[in-house]
Order: C-alpha cells, then sequence, then structure tokens
C-alpha cells in the first residue's frame, strides 16, 4: 500500500503562464480595435469585430512565433481562422433566430395557435384570429411529402448503393441534376402538368406532389451516403449465411444505417418545410380548416407569412413574424420527435 | 432442414485427445493430433473439392490451378505467406468472390459431387451449406446477440421448431454460452473482440452447414480466446468440414488435419503442396514448403 497520494497532473494544458499571455494578447487586440475605430472615421460592430480579428491574429502570432517558431504561427492562423468561421455561421444562425424570436413572439397568444382567420383579417390589431389552419396545412402538406418521398428516396439510394444496376449512372446523374431545381419550377411543373392537364385542382395532395420533387433528392443523396458507410463486411456476413440481396439488405443494411436515414429524413423536411413558392400554384391559400388533403385549397405557414409581409401594415408584418416563429417551433418539434423515436426503438 | 447428422467420422475422437500437453515441436503437435486420424476412412463422394480453380480480380490473375480436396468431416489449414491468394481461394468455396466487382474465376467447385457454379443453381442454397466466419468479427450491429445467433434464420428463412433450444446449442458449440447466457438481449456491439468472433462462429452454425470456411478467424483475438476457438473447431470437426486460413503454424498444427501451402512468386498465387498436418510440419516434399514452415522465408 502506497501512503502517498498521487498527484494527478494534465501536463498538456495550459499553464497560468499560457493563460496569461493568451488573455494579454486577447486584451492588446481589443484594445487596438477601440483605439483604431476611435482613431479612424471607421465605425460600428463590424469595425471592432474586423479590427479585432486582424489585430489578434498579428499579436497573438508574435507571442507565438517567440516560442513555437513559423510552424507554430501557421499552426495557430489555422486554428484562428477556423475559429473565425465557426463564429461567423454562428453569428448568422444565432442572428436569425434571435430576429425571429424577438419580432415574432410578440404576436403570440393562445388565440395564434388555437384559432382560424376565416373571422379576421391579416390587419385585424393582434389577438383576433390565429393560424392553427396554416399549422394543420403545413402538417398535411409534409406527411404527403414525406410519404410519398421517404420510400422513393430511400428506394433510390438502394438500387444506387445496392444493386448497381444498369441505370444507376443515369439516376444519379438525374438525381444530381433534380437537386438543382428551383422550388418555383417545381410548382409550376405540377401546375402545368395536373392543373392545366387534368379535372385535379389545386390541394393539398398536389401541393405535396410539389414538394416531393423537391424532397426526394436530398432524401436520395442523404440515404446514399450513410448507406455507403455500412461496411462490406456486414454485407457479406448476411450473403454468406445463404440470405438473398434482399434479405441481407432489409435485415442487416437497412437497420444499420438507420439512424443516418432519419437524419436523411429530417433533412428532406428541412428542405421543404418554409417553401413558400411552389405552394401557391399548388395548395393556393385559405382562412379556414380544410381537412381534405384531395380537394380545395389550403392553408400554410409559408403562405400566411408570404401574405402577412407583402400586406405591409404594422400588424400583418407582426403576424407573419410570429407565423414564422411558429414554423421554427413546429419543424424544431419533428425533429426531436424523430430523434427520440428513432433512438428508443433502437435500443429495444 | 431439421436433421443434420451429428454422429461421428470414423476415426474422428480428438476431444478425448489431452490438449494440455506441452509439444516441443509443429511436427510433434501436428503427429499428436494425427495419431487419432486414420487417412482414408472418411466416405468418398462427400465433403468439398476444388478442381482447376483459377481467380481473377480484373485482369489481375490472382489464382492458379488450384485442385484440393476436403474430405467430409476434415480439418484442412491454408498457409501461406501474405498476399498469395489464401483468402481468394477460401471465398471461390462459397461463391463469394463474385461479390468483389470485375471479377472471373475458371475451375470447379464440387459440394458432394455436384459443382456450386453450375449454372441454374441455387446460390442461396449453397451458400446455407458452406458458411463462413471472416477475418475480423462482423456482429449484426442492430441486432441484439440472441438474434445475432439467430439471424441466419431469418435471413434465409428457415423454420425451426425450437429457437431457444437452438439458441443455446449454437453458443454451447461456439464456447460463448456460459459468459453471455444472462445477457442475450444485450447488443452484440458490447461484446469483447473475441466473443464477437465467437458469436459470428455460432451465428453461422446456426444454419447448419456442412463446411465451415475460416478466414483466419483468430487474427485479431488473444491467446485464451484463440484456444476457446481452437477447442470450437476440434468440436466442430466431428461433425462438419473444416477449411481454415492462419498465420500462425502452431495454430495450423495444433487444429488441422491436413496442411495446404499456398506460395505466389510475383504471378498469380498457386497451392505448392498439400498433405496430412504432420507430414507438411515435419517433411514437407517441396523445398519451399519447408523455407516457408521452419520460418526461413515468408
Ligand atoms: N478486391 C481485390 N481487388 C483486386 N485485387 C485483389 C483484391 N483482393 C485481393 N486481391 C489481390 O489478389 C491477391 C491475393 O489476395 P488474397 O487476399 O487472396 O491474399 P491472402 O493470401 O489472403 O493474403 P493475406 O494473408 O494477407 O490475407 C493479392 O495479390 C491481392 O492484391
Ligand atoms: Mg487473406
Amino acid at each position: 500500500m502506497t501512503t502517498s497520494t498521487v498527484q494527478k497532473m494534465r501536463p498538456w494544458a495550459a499553464t497560468p503562464k499560457d493563460r496569461f499571455i493568451t488573455g494579454l494578447s486577447v486584451f492588446i487586440s481589443a484594445a487596438l480595435s477601440v483605439l483604431i475605430v476611435a482613431a479612424t472615421p471607421m465605425k460600428g460592430k463590424l469595425a471592432y469585430f474586423g479590427l479585432f480579428f486582424l489585430a489578434w491574429f498579428i499579436v497573438d502570432s508574435i507571442f507565438v512565433a517567440r516560442r513555437g517558431g513559423a510552424k507554430g504561427v501557421r499552426d495557430g492562423l489555422a486554428a484562428k481562422v477556423t475559429l473565425l468561421g465557426g463564429i461567423i455561421v454562428c453569428m448568422v444562425v444565432f442572428s436569425i433566430l434571435w430576429a425571429t424570436i424577438s419580432r415574432g413572439l410578440k404576436g403570440l397568444n393562445l388565440e395564434f395557435f388555437t384559432s382560424n382567420m376565416r373571422n379576421a383579417s391579416l390587419f385585424d390589431p393582434i389577438g383576433k384570429g390565429g393560424i392553427l389552419h396554416a399549422i394543420l396545412g403545413t402538417l398535411m402538406l409534409i406527411t404527403i411529402a414525406v410519404v410519398i418521398s421517404v420510400p422513393m428516396g430511400i428506394l433510390t439510394a438502394l438500387y444506387l448503393t445496392e444493386i448497381k444496376g444498369k441505370a444507376a449512372p443515369l439516376i444519379q446523374f438525374l438525381v444530381q441534376a433534380m437537386s438543382g431545381v428551383p422550388s418555383v419550377v417545381a410548382g409550376l411543373f405540377i401546375y402545368a402538368a395536373i392543373i392545366l392537364n387534368t379535372p385535379l385542382r389545386s390541394s393539398a395532395f398536389l401541393g405535396g406532389l410539389a414538394l416531393t420533387i423537391l424532397m426526394v433528392p436530398t432524401v436520395t443523396r442523404t440515404a446514399q451516403e450513410v448507406l455507403n458507410l455500412v461496411p462490406r463486411d456486414l454485407r457479406e456476413a448476411g450473403l454468406a449465411m445463404g440470405a438473398t440481396q434482399w434479405k441481407t439488405v432489409a435485415l442487416v443494411v437497412v437497420p444499420a444505417a438507420r439512424s443516418g436515414l432519419i437524419t436523411a429524413t429530417i433533412l428532406g423536411v428541412a428542405r421543404i418545410a418554409g417553401e413558400t413558392a411552389p405552394l401557391l400554384f399548388t395548395v393556393g391559400v385559405f382562412d379556414s380548416y380544410n381537412f381534405n388533403p384531395f380537394k380545395g385549397d389550403q392553408g400554410t405557414i409559408p403562405t400566411v407569412v408570404w401574405r402577412g409581409l407583402l400586406g405591409g401594415t404594422p400588424e400583418s408584418i407582426q403576424r407573419a413574424w410570429s407565423a414564422i416563429l411558429v414554423l421554427l417551433i413546429v419543424v424544431l418539434i419533428m425533429f426531436v420527435a424523430a430523434r427520440t423515436l428513432g433512438s428508443r426503438s433502437s435500443k429495444n | 432442414m431439421s436433421q443434420v447428422n451429428y454422429t461421428n467420422q470414423n476415426g474422428k475422437l480428438m476431444s478425448d485427445q489431452p490438449k494440455n500437453t506441452t509439444p516441443s515441436s509443429l511436427s510433434d503437435v501436428a503427429s499428436k493430433r494425427a495419431e487419432s486420424k486414420v487417412a482414408g476412412t472418411q466416405p468418398l463422394g462427400t465433403g468439398l473439392e476444388a478442381r482447376g480453380v483459377h481467380a481473377w480480380f480484373d485482369k489481375h490473375h490472382a489464382l492458379e490451378d488450384v485442385s484440393l480436396d476436403f474430405s467430409a468431416g476434415t480439418v484442412t489449414a491454408l498457409i501461406g505467406p501474405s498476399g498469395c491468394g489464401k483468402s481468394t481461394f477460401i471465398r471461390t468455396l462459397n461463391r463469394m468472390h463474385e461479390f468483389i466487382p470485375h471479377t472471373s474465376m475458371a475451375g470447379q467447385v464440387l459440394l458432394d459431387g455436384k459443382d456450386i457454379y453450375e449454372s441454374g443453381i441455387d446460390v442461396t442454397k449453397i451458400r446455407l451449406q458452406i458458411g463462413m466466419v471472416f477475418q475480423k468479427p462482423n456482429p449484426f450491429p442492430s441486432m441484439t446477440i440472441g438474434e445475432n445467433v439467430l439471424s441466419g434464420l431469418k435471413l434465409a428463412q428457415l423454420k425451426v421448431d425450437n429457437q431457444e433450444d437452438l439458441l443455446e446449442e449454437c453458443l454451447t458449440r461456439a464456447g460463448l454460452w456460459t459468459e453471455v447466457k444472462d445477457r442475450l438481449g444485450a447488443h452484440a456491439g458490447g461484446l469483447s473482440g473475441g466473443q464477437q468472433q465467437r458469436l459470428c462462429i455460432a451465428r453461422a452454425l446456426a444454419v447448419k452447414p456442412k463446411v465451415l470456411l475460416m478466414d483466419e478467424p483468430c487474427s485479431a483475438l488473444d491467446p485464451g480466446s484463440t484456444l476457446r476457438i481452437e477447442e470450437t473447431i476440434s468440436q466442430l470437426s466431428k461433425s462438419m468440414t473444416i477449411v481454415i486460413v492462419t498465420h500462425n503454424m502452431q495454430q495450423a498444427a495444433r487444429v488441422s488435419d491436413y496442411t495446404a501451402f499456398f506460395l505466389s512468386d510475383g504471378g498469380p498465387g498457386q497451392m505448392i503442396e498439400v498433405g496430412p498436418t504432420n507430414e507438411i510440419f515435419s517433411r514437407p516434399r517441396d523445398e519451399r514448403t519447408e523455407n516457408y514452415v521452419t520460418g526461413r522465408f515468408g
């Protein structure tokens, strides 16, 4: 038995001196950026931000150069550039979130979630009417699009990764081309192909078809990536046990890739949830509930936003922001639900 | 599928053989083993037979004219330096070679006298009868331990009356039952590498193959697990034909009845010589075999 306790150490961690130097260079750079902004005509947050990083690149490199030499400087610069990239992305995301939340919250109330706009107009004072019809409409559209495009996308991906048939290069090319289709074209296509040529008129179903055109390539390409990650070992193990290829795919490959396939579905939904343009020709706009997916116009959150912003009055714009916030919440709930359902059934 | 003969082959009583004698040389080990064997007692016309097998990867000729007999109930070890075509050969034996794109082959592989490459034959039935254990343990990650063992039933669409019994039987034969019997519902990924490999053996056994091909099944395992698997092989060889690729001479000497030496001299891999294991290790006919088994090259 040893009597002395061993001291835990982290020789690789930053020493107080290192931390002091890091702090010092940040402080000097901050001071420099303030000085330069004060001394020159540059103004604004962006100037502080840009100058701070510029100064920090230089000041910290000088400190680093004393210990790490040119190699250390390059390493430090690479680390800072990636940090800068990360910060810029976070700023964009958070400012979008912040704009939506700060402006949207004001218009939220119980009425907004529980009623429709049949007896209210976009220009009425906030508190009158709600967008439940649009929430239900959007959910209906997303459901239709998911029901069609997830099987279609995953089957296409399976054809491309597992069967690798003669048509694979052509299909691969088409999928790639389809993912570049502007969303308005998808709407126009359904309009021209179905509404102009058949007795069918705008409905949630046709909107779902338009969204499917946008969703299938996303699902296919993501599913393809995750299926390619399934080790070949597993496929061979299945086949070596006398399974047909179909059985191997269904019982081994797809279950192994399941969480990735859920991600593919989520990315597909994210792609279409906010689409407005294709809905205008195919679903129209509507101010009340329509529970028939095959007949009649349908209210959707994106079209509520679109009309609200076009309305131009403070009330209608407020409704638009609140509807955007609701869309974010709806999509968030769907993602969390998909993830938890996915991980729960994989444990059983 | 439900009736499989487990009757002992003539002269195959290796399990009665003391395992813990400390061998002094490879040929000693091998001849110890061979004492319990009487050559030529295996029934003819059964087992697996490769006749003039060639294999190509695209234009690369990887295997040239290999003819080998694996009579029923024997263990054959394939040895030889890396890249000489052992894996390629073993994969032609249960038609796994064709899964690699742009490959081709020539020759015949006869299972109980019938060519498995004959046109119109049901490949899945062939693979059901010729099981395979891979170098790297590859349990199905989405399944539990129990599901892994029984996965072959679902994959090959077989019906079995008592799955519980089959589960226990396969895990016992693979030497894993006592370690996992209390956690059959746990995920297979939580097992150690050696346990995973034995799970893969149990999985292969569940569909009751006539032949078991093992491509370096112990190369990633510790000595303890290796010993367990070797005991398993000895047990299994009473009821099936086993072909095992190994880089471990000791292992070849310990587990096999026959040994085949493969070599590639820059060109396609060839089978240099085959014979009873103790002869290959004590008095090989070919100089290259001798050099290899004595460790002078390779
Ligand atoms: N998928 C493949 N594509 C092209 N060539 C291959 C492929 N697999 C193997 N080969 C080639 O075929 C030859 C035989 O390879 P093989 O894997 O059968 O050797 P091996 O004897 O099993 O070696 P090791 O002991 O290292 O496993 C080698 O020259 C190898 O480069
Ligand atoms: Mg190999």
